[in-house]
């Protein structure tokens, strides 16, 4: 176990039903008990929250030297010569009476009841309750299930009141919109008459519920907990990484549950996480290819429009050459199909014009060559400064990390934003500026200057030293410039400062990693140091950088691109200008769509390709951190629809090349042996009880142990055991036996099997020790690697000069990996003082399509209101509620005003892709900042 | 009914700055809400969690832990009689019947005109005086049906103002604190620092 491992203070000797154990000092009696194997019954105790001591079940008799005495085991700490008896006779009594006490008012409704086959009141009434009930009065009755929110209904005659859900709600989400109400008998949850429990994280509450009281409005009476099926995997409608078990009923998802991980999600999900998988099952999503005749898509069979999509890169290929083919899009696939997408489109096609990001992110060497930080490290750095997006939007379970951190760990925030975010209220210092004005913001934040006390305060903590970054897109609306120049004084003046990049989309950091951007190849990569590697491995490297997102549609709209592949991407919802994507489309000849839905922009395509979703394909994935971990497949695609990799190989086989890619084991062992950043990650390793959790690469940087645990069994649903060895029927065809498909190339002699993975892991559960001895050369491999690593940089600190970000070598023939290029701050735009700047960034319900697929999140989206600092409304002479319109060079959208003290002067906050107004049309994507003018509607003043 | 008044809100902020933390307030703005209207609307609710930094639903938390906090609007007079056993024993039931008919509405109910609400109550620790009873939480002792006929009447006419103030006011003399000697902020230490960087413009 990893606590041995640890240096302690000392060990807390504690005798637990005449054993004596080896407790940690501080840790509560409940889970010394444990992790020794004594398992005691408990509702209201959760490792994650603060121990309340509601329910009762978990008295114990404990003798201190003072006698034997019940005392709850979820609130007393351990101490040294402690005599516990779990099994003792008046343990027993207490239990039974705790339990008879527990079901006075339950209904006992198990058999339409959610929870019935998986509820710990059920269990653990079979193994420690009565049996019977001394209690003949009525009990007291609510009306049946009550809606809290949108998404979780609430019946609470079933509840027991252990403060789960409330506890949740206040300590964890910070969202405290649901609490007790009334007291003695007539105790119940509820909320606020007409305040509905509207958390992004309300979801949650219905996993912990130890009852049946909380129910998912996307699962009430779909399945039954011994009908499910179950894999574990990685959740990608974002980009955190959060572990989950995927559950399906009859070849569908049915529900989605948090997995406990430490480096990751500590057993949370979102909302759109958890109830996003209703996308995957969409009746409208693609089955069939689809071929352009005319003015309609017909559908083809793959033969027809595979020919059709490598006859229009062949056609574009003869028009303008490997520069007039661009690949837009590719954050939805997993690291295997990016990987093969990157080889396509920059050894078959030869075309640099790729990038997976839309125009929503940073410039991949920024991303990829940052000195980065895991999710732990900067929630154990002494102050974090967020430079991003608002993190409870975009990733909310990094939000609730941070949170956890500042609240509970006294990690201090400094937030330089343009508005008010979901971590303001936590922070220590939060700093505003206008739209491309970042870079001058956290100079003086780093100087101290002027004299207002908050910078000065700023300057204090950030002079302390151990600053972790949290560096994403704060604004749609700005160009990435003036993030990167600030992001860029922080690499310069606080040594040892690391950052954790926070692109959104699902993928997009492993398709990063893995190639899919203008001027990168696999492994974080530079394209020029990477060419003669890559050359001898793949034959041909594009020539010179590409074009980014921006690019590559300016370029469209002015007629240089002749054939677009549409990776996932649909540029005229999700590009940030409209107009430009809106030309772009209109101007290409040539549009390939590989894609799970027909979007705005691949009903535009000439040939679509049908795509295989989460939940339908694996593979493995990367987070935001670069931690790298396993997705399973747990359904089948809809129709013939397949994985993106496979596309890539057939494409590449109809224009004439061989990919030499047959399997995900063979793609991953092709990735390990030729991208630089994922040497010494075998497959194996994944799979394994240590890489259940993923694991972080280049793994020189942070080689953590990992935590060894079987699959799912942290859940917090471990009755859910059904079938954790499920294989989707289609799913051999994913997972074709592999190994030596790569010759001249060195790879660890192990490899991945020809096992599925979901095989592998219930080997690995139902073996720990025979997985782990098996996957003992691999890491002796890894460490090897490690060593040889580590060598190298002693042999290259002189060019380095010890500095985190200096590239290291992988190897005597492997390219360097990026490094990041400080970018000197520009003088900020001229301000005008009759516009305002636009900012614009993402909620977590908006227009996207997997949400608006998803029938239970589609109506979430909140809408769009424009707010202004009630400085520049008063200007104005307009008021909150006020209609007005905003008008930039771009275009003009009618909106709704409303003052908000949050928000920067001078700035103007508009929601991305909401419905009813479209930020895409105001913004310039070419432009530094968007500058908007507002104006009552009436037509009169402007601003 | 609604949201507190002007006044009550300066008389918040007050109450407010006394605590080193704002939700320490909770309990005494309650009071102050439920003086203001004889109850403690929702609007009430919403209000002081605005001023404490507070969601509707953890005010609502505290005030529905307390029976003398009144969610729903009560008369003027509350008329609380005791029926505990000493109170029982000594004709107290009887006197709660007596009271009910005179009013003609029976406990737990409020008079149409809005001027009376008539509770049973249990033990209010006054059974050496039984039966007793109170209104708007003042005592009577050793009432008699004829006793309260009367206590009822003179209310009824005003004549008891001085004595019993309307539902919801506990106390006449208003504690103040110089702000000087406040232990927090007041309201104005909710929000987080922020400030603007070159926005003035």
């Amino acid at each position: 176990m990893t606590d041995t491992t640890r240096t302690e203070p000392e060990a807390v000797p504690v005798t637990i039903n005449g054993t004596a154990i080896e407790a940690k000092p501080g840790e509560l009696l409940i889970d010394a008990a444990e992790r020794h194997g004594v398992y005691i019954p408990r509702f209201c105790y959760h490792p994650r929250m603060r121990p309340v001591g509601m329910c009762r079940m978990c008295l114990v008799e404990v003798d201190t030297g003072r006698g034997p005495a019940l005392q709850p085991s979820c609130m007393i700490p351990v101490a040294p010569g402690m005599t516990v008896d779990t099994e003792s006779e008046a343990t027993r009594k207490a239990q039974d009476g705790v339990l008879e006490f527990l079901l006075l008012n339950h209904p006992l409704d198990c058999p339409v009841c959610d929870k019935g086959g998986e509820c710990p009141l059920q269990d653990q009434t079979l193994a420690f309750g009565p049996g019977e009930s001394r209690m003949v009065e009525q009990k007291r009755h609510f009306e049946k299930p009550i809606p809290i929110s949108d998404l979780v209904y609430l019946d609470r005659e079933r509840c027991i009141l252990c403060d789960r859900c409330t506890r949740f709600a206040d300590e964890v989400a910070g969202d405290p919109l649901i609490t007790f109400v009334d007291r003695g008998d007539h105790t119940q949850v509820n909320t606020f008459p007409d305040q509905p429990f509207a958390s992004y994280f309300s979801g949650n509450t219905v996993q912990l519920c130890p009852v049946g009281a909380l129910t998912a409005v996307p699962y009430r009476f779909r399945a039954r907990p011994w009908d499910l099926e179950q894999v574990e995997s990685t959740c990608t409608f974002c980009s955190v990484g959060c572990r989950i078990a995927v559950q399906s009923s009859t070849n569908r998802l049915v529900r989605h549950l948090g997995v406990d991980v430490d480096p990751v999600n500590w057993g949370w999900l979102c909302d759109k996480g958890r109830f996003g998988f209703e996308g995957v099952n969409s009746d409208d999503r693609l089955g069939r290819p689809l071929v352009r005749a005319g003015d309609t898509l017909a559908e083809a069979t793959w033969a027809e429009a595979l020919e059709a999509a490598a006859g229009a890169i062949r056609a574009g290929l003869d028009a303008g050459g490997p520069g007039a083919v661009a690949v837009l899009g590719g954050a939805r696939l997993t690291n295997e199909d990016a990987y093969a997408w990157a080889k396509l489109a920059k050894s078959v096609v030869g075309t640099d014009n790729v990038d997976a990001q839309i125009g929503d992110g940073l410039p991949a060497e920024v991303v990829l060559g940052l000195p980065r930080a895991t999710i732990d490290e900067v929630c154990a750095a002494r102050t974090v400064v967020l430079l991003g997006p608002d993190l409870k939007e975009e990733l909310p379970v990094l939000y609730l990390r941070l949170r956890d951190a500042a609240v509970e760990k006294g990690v201090r925030i400094v937030e330089v934003s343009p508005h008010d975010t979901g971590l303001t209220e936590v922070a220590t210092v939060a700093l505003r500026h206008r739209p491309g004005e970042a870079a001058a913001a956290v100079r003086a934040a780093l100087d101290g200057a002027g004299d207002d006390p908050r910078v000065a305060r700023a300057a204090e903590l950030l002079a302390e030293g151990d600053v972790a970054v949290v560096l994403g897109r704060p604004s749609l609306a700005e160009a990435p410039d003036a993030v990167v120049a600030a992001a860029s004084l922080l690499a310069a003046r606080l040594p040892g400062v690391r950052f954790l990049p926070v692109l959104r989309r699902a993928n997009v950091h492993g398709a990063l990693d893995l190639g899919l951007a203008p001027g990168v190849l696999p492994g974080r990569v530079d394209l020029d140091a990477g060419r003669p590697w890559f050359e001898a491995r793949w034959g041909a490297v594009p020539a010179s950088r590409g074009l980014d997102a921006t690019g590559i549609l300016t370029a469209a709209a002015e007629g240089a691109i002749e054939t677009l592949v549409l990776l996932g991407a649909d540029p005229l919802r999700d590009f940030p200008d409209a107009r430009l994507a809106q030309g772009a489309l209109e101007r290409v000849p040539r549009i390939v769509a590989v894609d799970c839905f027909l979007t705005e922009s691949s009903r535009r395509a000439h040939v679509v390709l049908p795509a295989a979703a989460f939940g339908e394909r694996s593979g493995t994935t990367t987070n935001i951190e670069g931690r790298v971990s396993v997705l399973n497949q747990k359904v089948t695609p809809p129709g013939t629809a397949r994985a993106d990799w496979m596309i890539a190989v057939e494409l590449a086989h109809r224009l004439g090349a061989d990919l030499g890619l047959d399997s995900l084991d063979g793609i991953w062992a092709e990735i390990e042996s030729v991208a630089p950043a994922h040497a010494g990650l075998a497959r194996a390793r994944l799979l394994a009880a240590d890489g259940l959790d993923g694991v972080v690469v280049p793994l020189s940087d942070h080689h953590e142990a990992g935590a060894d645990r079987r699959p799912l069994a942290q859940t917090e649903a471990p009755e859910v055991t059904a079938a954790d060895t499920h294989m989707g029927p289609e799913s051999v065809a994913t997972t074709l036996p592999g190994g030596e498909t790569v010759p001249s190339v060195p790879r660890s002699p192990s490899g991945a099997s020809g096992a599925t993975m979901p095989e592998q892991i219930a080997e690995a559960a139902a073996a720990g020790d025979a997985a782990r001895e098996a996957e003992a050369p691999e890491e002796a491999a890894a460490l090897e690697a490690a060593a040889q690593q580590a060598a190298v940089e002693a042999a290259t600190e002189d060019a380095g000069e010890g500095d985190v970000s200096a590239p290291v070598e992988h190897g005597p023939d492997r390219p360097p990996l990026l490094a990041f290029e400080p970018v000197e701050a520009g003088p900020a735009p001229p301000v005008d003082a009759y516009s305002l700047r636009l900012v614009s960034g993402r909620k977590l319900y908006d227009q996207g399509t997997l949400v608006q697929h998803a029938p239970s999140l589609a109506g979430l989206a909140p809408g769009a209101h424009l707010r202004v600092n009630p400085y520049d409304l008063d200007r104005l002479g307009l008021h909150t509620g006020d209609g007005a319109t905003l008008r930039s060079a771009r275009g003009s959208v009618v909106v709704e005003v409303e003052a908000d003290p949050g928000v920067a002067r001078g700035s103007a906050l508009l929601p991305f892709n909401q419905p009813g107004v479209s930020a895409a049309a105001l913004i310039d994507a070419t432009a530094r900042v968007t500058e908007v003018r507002l104006e009552t509607r009436a037509g009169g003043g402007g601003a | 009914m609604a949201r507190l008044t002007p006044d009550n809100v300066a008389r918040a902020q007050e109450i407010i700055g006394r605590y080193p933390r704002p939700r320490s307030a909770l309990i005494p703005l309650l009071h102050l809400a439920q003086e203001q209207d004889g109850w403690v609307s929702p609007e009430a609710m919403g209000h002081i969690g605005e001023l404490l930094g507070l969601t509707a639903a953890e005010v609502l938390g505290t005030c529905s832990f307390y029976e003398m906090f009144k969610r729903e609007p009560v008369g003027r007079y509350v008329v609380n009689v005791c029926t505990s056993i000493s109170c029982h024993l000594l004709g107290g039931d009887e006197l709660l019947h007596h009271v009910e008919e005179r009013l003609g509405v029976r406990s737990g109910g409020t008079t149409p005109d809005g001027r009376f609400t008539v509770n049973h109550v249990e033990c209010i620790a006054a059974c050496t005086e039984a039966p007793c009873l109170q209104v708007n939480y003042r005592y009577f002792h050793k009432v008699t049906p004829d006793a309260v006929d009367a206590l009822l009447d003179d209310l009824a006419a005003g004549r008891r103002d001085d004595e019993v103030p309307p539902h919801g006011t506990l106390t006449r003399v208003r504690q103040q604190v110089p702000a000087g000697r406040w232990a927090g902020r007041g309201a104005e230490g909710l929000p987080p620092d922020r400030t603007s960087l070159g926005g003035d413009g």
